[in-house]
């Protein structure tokens, strides 16, 4: 059609371009076209990448030598590696953490924000300011906050009577995990809040209406109406919290690059120290993919578990 | 007994028992929600008074912290005079912006060839491209840097242009994905028979109607590569070419007494053009970022 319409209009065009023209018709060839610059980046710089680095931790590859196939050496010597175990440790503990006290403030922050409240676009905006600002700049403002001698805290503290010596926060194994997982809640509960928010603005008012002549407290309308209808959404955002967390990086890299005593290392800022200054690529790559399995495990377990309770509600209904 | 008492909590959701129930609301609703804000704003507004003040000040322990007696502008000066800042400003905003641009031009042609076009195996591509949302900067950059590496490109702006399309083309073409489904097809029916070509379709009609989702899908790249860490991090060695956020953390932080001051004058000023650029298009990011979850 559109090769007629070209002919009608210039005569003089050759049968090549017609042909160009009607194969442009074509829609199997032209989604092919128009995938293609998509698909090369991705397949360079994504899908290349991958494959490369499951192949990479199965060698000995250091930066600037290539790397010998050593089978599932560096996974063997991870596993005895106390540094390793314990970052896998923390990694859990800061996801498990995290996401959940996440989820909770943030499902509070939501369901306040979804009152009748003046200025109310206004809030939403501020919000989520945490989340839009560089999380390495933000981290070093919590840095500061943090500081062993000048926390902003501990002399509130102080002047409250409530301690007499200032809190190293940063310095001791499990203030440090607390402080950073405390800085990771801060950043991440507007996510959540905001997600949640916009499922809950599609929930019909018909439905709190109906439940209301049936008499329900608020605690009901909340357990039997709100839940339910906002499973599905809290299953995709928990999912996409879940992998955030459990991969994050810039903000231990600022705060304490692991350290206490790598009491706060993740398996991330290792793998980074092992392969970019360490300069042992095979064995932080091998810690990399060692992420995937878990990865895997916890958004199954966030989607599907989630989702399937939201499809037995449905069900019961 | 029982109609009364549902009469009065329909009117709940309603204006009348607004007044009725301020006292109640005050702690269950504003009392919260104040707390919130003042924990979530807290670290900017310490960002902005540890940056104006002098340097004497930020490490008396005696002064009361919260409030600046001699505000000055001296570490924004020494930021903006006497080190790199700008130019990070720069080699941030450049990689930003072309990033976001080559992002969007793949994006749109790949979301309207996967939503529109329907080609064969256009419904594995659209899945591969979600899973590809999936994978975590953490797992990529090890074999990145070794690709990076081979291809000439290590410590070069174009080493993050190309990269952050990666997880720039993802997101984008699912969130356009979802604009394109709303589109009527008898538009782009009509337009066929008037004999307009695909390429004249996409760019006459599609694209006009889904503006809204191109700014949302703009906007939210570019704070995406704006904010971007570990690639900038890892591919990057030289400060005349580092980004903001990574430079303001390898390149202030050094030796042993740290100048809070610039630190947090570099923070803030690191963060200033997302948060403006955030503020006049709230509603388009707050689309951005529900539109790609709920999808």
């Amino acid at each position: 059609m559109t090769a007629g319409a070209a002919a009608a209009g210039g005569p003089v065009r050759s049968r090549g371009a017609r042909g160009f023209a009607r194969a442009l018709d074509n829609r199997n060839l032209l989604g092919l076209l128009f995938m293609l610059p998509a698909a090369a980046l991705l397949l360079v710089f994504l899908t290349y990448p991958l494959g490369l680095g499951i192949w990479l931790g199965f060698t000995d590859t250091k930066i600037g030598r290539a790397g010998h196939w050593v089978g599932l050496a560096n996974y063997l010597y991870l596993a005895g590696d106390a540094v390793a175990r314990l970052s896998v440790f923390n990694t859990i503990v800061y996801t498990v953490v995290a996401s959940t006290v996440k989820f909770a403030l943030g499902l509070w922050l939501a369901l306040l924000l979804n009152e009748k409240l003046p200025f109310k676009s206004l809030l939403r905006a501020i919000v989520l300011l945490p989340f839009i600002v560089p999380t390495a700049l933000s981290a070093i403002a919590f840095w500061w906050i943090y500081d062993a001698q000048f926390s902003v805290i501990s002399w509130m503290l102080v002047r409250l009577g409530w301690i007499h010596q200032y809190i190293d926060f940063l310095g001791d194994p499990w203030l440090a995990r607390m402080s950073t997982i405390i800085a990771n809640i801060w950043r991440g509960v507007p996510f959540v809040a905001i997600c949640l928010l916009a499922g809950l603005q599609t929930i019909s008012p018909s439905y709190y209406e109906a439940a209301s002549l049936d008499g329900a407290s608020s605690w009901q309308k909340f357990r039997y109406v709100t839940m339910p209808l906002l499973t599905p959404i809290i299953a995709v955002v928990m999912t996409f919290s879940v992998l955030f967390t459990f991969t994050d990086f810039q903000l231990i890299y600022v705060l304490t690059r692991g350290g206490p005593a790598n009491a706060t290392h993740l398996m991330a800022t290792l793998s980074f120290q092992r392969a970019i200054p360490g300069g042992a690529l095979g064995e932080g790559a091998a810690l990399a993919v060692a992420m995937i399995p878990f990865l895997l495990a916890a958004i199954l377990f966030s989607y599907f578990g989630l989702q399937r309770r939201a499809w037995q509600q449905g069900g019961d209904a | 007994m029982i109609g009364s008492r549902s009469a009065a909590d329909t009117v709940d959701t309603g204006g009348m028992n607004y007044l009725a129930s301020l006292p109640r609301r005050l702690v269950t609703v504003y009392l919260p929600l104040v707390v919130f804000l003042i924990v979530l704003l807290f670290p900017f507004y310490w960002m902005v008074t540890t940056s104006v003040k002098p340097d004497a000040e930020l490490l008396d322990v005696k002064s009361n912290p919260f409030w600046v007696v001699h505000p000055t502008f001296a570490h924004f000066r020494h930021l903006l005079f006497e080190t790199q800042y700008p130019l990070w400003l720069w080699n941030t905003l450049l990689v930003s912006v072309v990033a976001t641009f080559l992002s969007l031009a793949c994006s749109v042609l790949a979301a309207y060839a996967i939503e529109r076009l329907r080609f064969k195996g256009s419904r594995f591509v659209g899945m591969a491209i979600f899973l590809a949302y999936l994978v975590p900067p953490s797992i990529l950059f090890i074999p990145l840097a070794e690709v990076v590496f081979q291809l000439g490109l290590f410590d070069t702006r174009l080493a993050l242009i190309l990269i952050y399309p990666t997880f720039l083309i993802p997101f984008c073409t699912w969130l356009l994905m979802g604009y394109f489904k709303t589109i009527p097809f008898e538009l782009e029916e009509c337009a066929l028979i008037d004999g307009a070509t695909r390429l004249q379709i996409l760019t006459r009609i599609v694209l006009p109607l889904a503006v809204p989702g191109l700014i949302s899908a703009g906007i939210f790249a570019f704070t995406l590569s704006w904010n971007e860490f570990i690639y900038a991090l890892t591919f990057i060695s030289s400060s005349e070419v580092k980004t903001a956020p990574v430079a303001v953390v390898t390149e202030l932080v050094s030796g042993d007494v740290y100048q809070w001051g610039a630190l947090m004058a570099g923070a803030l000023l690191g963060s200033l053009p997302v948060a403006i650029l955030y503020s006049f298009f709230v509603e388009y990011y707050v689309s951005g970022l529900t539109g790609a979850v709920k999808e």
